[in-house]
């Protein structure tokens, strides 16, 4: 059978992206703008303005990706796009340029939930997973647990009521005076700190539901912290930090194992930025001990934003005919397992 | 300018549920407070009053939530006002709809010159926020009568 190429772009957030890649789970090239050499594309000159925007990277990542690929245009069967979640204006700038690309090059447009990209890593980085299975997806801005199942039929068995996970470790890493992204920063300091040196509050909120609450314990990390400095009393960061995380990933792990123990599934997997965390993944290890669970997650390179989550997204819905045309928007707020702009073919 | 001490979350969620009752469309509330203090949690309240029944989270990593026609932005992760223009924040903060807008002051010149401020600060006790709600017109001032 003929191999089917997709060309895949992202521009949801912060990152302009492109790849290449075939049948769903092979990346022949995978370009993240800030990968690339811009000493070589300006011969020497980086132009200040061109280093924020979507607009003008865009061209570049895509061109580089094919480069990589050693492939043309004409190589490519379909192009995907996340066309939402994600502030509307970085998405347009895909948007566009996918639309634009379609049309020139009258090849099918495929659109793409960013938030279904992040699980369909798991496609890339495991070749034997296929549907039915559990997947968590926590991120920075995204906490759901997801049940996939088929490929592209998803349905959301909980997500959060507040703050996500990865903002719960961004605002405790703050609080601590750590950096930017903070969670990275919170794994390496809680590999060494008492997990059980605080106690924090575990949320699950009401018995059956898998829904989150993270703004709880992100509060009651910042009373504890206020509390000790007015006593003068010593806060001990690895402390708080693996204090902190232990709170957070028992619960993750305890409601995603649930989930899959009610719906007989015996695959989990874990998706999006937070999937790097050492903590979640000891955590899910732990509580799988004993358990006919089998349990994955991507390196982490697939697991922050990318183009070739986007890539094996786009090539099941390629395989199901789910594509738009020309009036395609970006949708800020779309919802996972939502298809909207999609003409059934 | 009004100011309310809240003792605690079901205090604060009476006080946001009052200041929905005398909002328009085309209103905008500028929220500041230090990280903890709670802004989000006070946007939620505002914006369920207001009818919105979805999940109301918070906007820290997506920067703007959009329920409608109202609008629930957090700008901390904007370091320079440039990204404010490639969100397209004009289409947001000058629109027929109702704008939230967590540490707002960090966009200040960006604001409409018409809008609510709501400090939000800790008090002498534990849980007890000490919120201050104040217009920036006489006209906005004058509808702050109305709270109870």
């Amino acid at each position: 059978m003929k191999d089917t190429v997709i060309l895949s772009i992202e521009t949801s957030c912060d990152e302009t992206a492109a790849a290449v890649v075939v049948n769903g789970r092979k990346v022949v090239s995978n370009i993240v703008y800030s990968q690339i050499d811009i000493h070589k594309k300006f011969g020497g000159v980086v132009p200040e303005v061109a280093s924020r925007n979507h607009v003008e990277k865009i061209s570049q990542v895509v061109d580089e990706a094919l480069e990589k690929a050693e492939m043309t245009f004409e190589d490519i069967d379909g192009i995907a796009v996340t066309y939402g979640p994600g502030l509307v204006g970085a998405l347009l700038v895909g948007v566009s340029y996918a639309k634009s690309l379609a049309y020139t090059l009258d090849k099918p447009l495929i659109p793409v939930n960013h938030i279904e990209g992040h699980i369909c890593a798991n496609f890339i980085s495991n070749p034997e997973l296929e549907p039915p299975f559990i997947a968590m997806v926590v991120s920075g801005g995204h906490t759901h647990i997801v049940h996939v199942k088929d490929y592209g039929v998803y349905e959301v068995l909980g997500k959060t009521r507040d703050d996500a996970a990865g903002e719960a470790f961004d605002k405790v890493a703050r609080s601590l005076g750590l950096g930017y992204p903070g969670g990275p920063m919170i794994d390496k300091l809680a590999q060494i700190g008492n997990k059980h040196a605080i106690d924090f509050p575990r949320v699950f909120l009401e018995k059956e539901s898998l829904d989150f609450s993270f703004s709880g314990i992100k509060s009651a990390v910042l009373n504890y912290l206020n509390q000790q400095n007015q006593k003068n009393l010593p806060i001990v960061q690895e402390d708080v930090a693996a204090s902190f995380q232990q709170a957070v990933v028992e619960v993750i792990a305890t409601k995603v194992i649930a989930a899959a123990e009610m719906l007989s599934l015996n695959k989990i997997v874990l998706a999006g930025g937070v999937a790097a965390n050492s903590g979640l993944r000891n955590e899910f290890k732990k509580q799988l001990e004993g358990k006919s669970i089998t349990f994955s997650y991507p390196p982490i390179q697939l697991c922050t934003d990318n183009a070739a989550m986007i890539g094996s997204a786009g090539y099941y819905d390629y395989l199901s005919c789910h594509f738009a045309d020309l009036s395609l928007n970006a949708v800020s707020n779309l919802k996972l397992g939502q298809k909207l702009y999609v003409n059934h073919n | 300018m009004i100011t309310r001490v809240c003792q605690n979350e079901s205090e604060t969620t009476a006080f946001g549920k009052a200041i929905s009752e005398i909002l328009q469309y085309g209103d905008f509330i500028a929220l500041d407070g230090d990280l903890g203090a709670g802004k989000t949690f006070l946007s939620q309240v505002i914006i369920k009053s207001l009818g919105v029944t979805d999940y109301v989270t918070s906007p820290s990593y997506t920067i703007v939530n959009e329920y409608g026609n109202i609008y629930h932005f957090d700008v901390y992760r904007i370091d320079d006002l440039e990204e404010m223009y490639e969100i397209g924040y004009e289409e947001y903060f000058f629109s027929d709809g109702i704008c939230l807008v967590e540490w707002a002051s960090m966009v200040e010149e960006l604001l409409p010159e018409q809008h609510y401020k709501i400090k939000i600060n800790h008090g002498e006790s534990f849980g007890e926020r000490i919120i201050s709600l104040e217009g920036t017109t006489a006209q906005l001032e004058s509808r702050l009568e109305q709270i109870k």
